[in-house]
């Protein structure tokens, strides 16, 4: 049994990650923390967790040795306390932004500040394992992609893996999950129901790791609140730079990701489920990607849906793991959501 | 075997097929008619339309 510890397990993240690493056949949970609730049951700021985990918080100076550490921390404070952790855990999963990028000057821009450890943002990897499975497996260090950056690069990198982008403009609707388990003025019911939001027209930090995973500086991004808790749809409008028909990006999209266990191409010819939605992948590490060809333009429109605190966080970092040591890529993330 | 005249995947036709069968594509849904069976052919099935009659 592999010995896990989470830190920062109070978030919202850190409660979907216990849910799902509470039933790996492989995992012993160890110890989980949080400042703000240590000496209180974990099942009492995740009640779904009630019968399920019999562990309390502790506090991280109370942190004992382990094989793998879950980082679900603030952004920015991993990477002033990565020796700590490296010296109570071999292998470290980063859930934060601190090591997605890897290079120190993209971090300043897109974060406002210098890097506290520019030296070791090469040591990560980036945790999505459709793009860096092979170096997973040798990986004790892994960044785990923001959300909103891994429905973004899943739904394009077959196309600009193979040079077909011209440009692409991408609109994000984000459920209220993104936003975390802290409450902000903007997070209050009266002003938060309801409200169809444009929070990050432009400048979104997770441009800066969707720019560096796709090699492309020609995309564009905006995302929008919506009433939604769990959830992302990715909208990319993708100008090609020749003309393919739906057949051809057919055999592009089943060629990058018809053996991904957890993609789904999803266009279908009928039925009220031709394209991907986020309401049907609640819980679910799956990815569902559709597509449709502009007949009046060189426009590509490509969708993509996921929950974004599982396959867009704590689901992406178990399936890194699961990579990571050897076990079938899949164990404990079989979940296929809920219909209705 | 055929191919779907939608997204051009690989669409099982069993061997005792006749023309005129309905199948329906695992990947894109559509519905397709089997036209022809030696070559294998496939073309979307029309959908249904209303009969004015005479």
């Amino acid at each position: 049994m592999i010995r896990v510890s989470i830190v920062g397990g109070s978030g919202y993240t850190g409660g979907d990650l216990l849910r799902i690493l509470l039933f790996h056949p492989q995992v012993e949970i160890h110890q989980v923390t949080s400042e703000r609730h240590a000496g209180r049951p974990v099942s009492s700021v995740h009640p779904n967790l009630r019968k399920v985990c019999q562990h309390k918080f502790v506090a991280a100076d109370e942190l004992e040795p382990c094989d793998v550490l879950f980082l679900g921390l603030p952004h920015g404070q991993m990477m002033h306390r990565l020796s700590e952790f490296e010296n109570l855990a071999g292998m470290l999963i980063d859930l934060s932004a601190d090591f997605r990028l890897r290079d120190a000057s993209a971090y300043q821009v897109w974060y406002g500040k210098a890097h506290a450890c520019p030296d070791r943002l090469g040591s990560f990897v980036y945790g999505i394992a459709e793009l860096h499975r092979e170096q997973l497996q040798t990986a004790t260090r892994i960044a785990g992609a923001g959300c909103n950056a891994t429905a973004t690069i899943l739904a394009l990198h077959p196309l600009y893996q193979a040079g077909l982008v011209d440009s692409a403009v991408v609109e994000v609707k984000a459920g209220s999950s993104q936003g975390g388990n802290t409450e902000s003025p903007g997070s209050h019911h009266p002003e938060r129901s309801g409200a169809v939001r444009s929070y990050k027209p432009t400048a979104h930090r997770h441009l800066g790791e969707i720019q560096q995973e796709l090699g492309a500086g020609n995309i564009h991004f905006s995302a929008t609140s919506i009433e939604m808790v769990r959830g992302i749809l990715a909208t990319c409008h993708v100008f090609l730079n020749q003309d393919l028909d739906e057949k051809e990006v057919w055999k592009l999209y089943r060629g990058a990701y018809g053996d991904e266990p957890f993609i789904r191409i999803v266009k279908e010819r009928s039925g009220i489920h031709r394209y991907p939605e986020p309401k049907i992948l609640a819980g679910s590490n799956y990815c569902d990607i559709g597509f449709e060809r502009d007949p009046h333009s060189n426009r590509l429109v490509v969708i993509s849906a996921l929950d974004n605190l599982v396959k867009g966080a704590a689901g992406q970092a178990v399936q890194a793991f699961n990579i990571a040591r050897g076990f079938d890529e899949t164990t404990a993330l079989e979940f296929p959501g809920l219909h209705p | 075997m055929g191919e779907c005249p939608i997204c051009a995947a690989r669409v099982d036709v069993a061997g005792d097929a006749i023309a005129g069968e309905l199948l329906v594509c695992a990947d894109c849904g559509a519905e397709l008619e089997l036209i022809a069976t030696a070559p294998v052919e496939l073309a979307e099935a029309p959908t249904a339309e209303e009969d004015w009659g005479q």
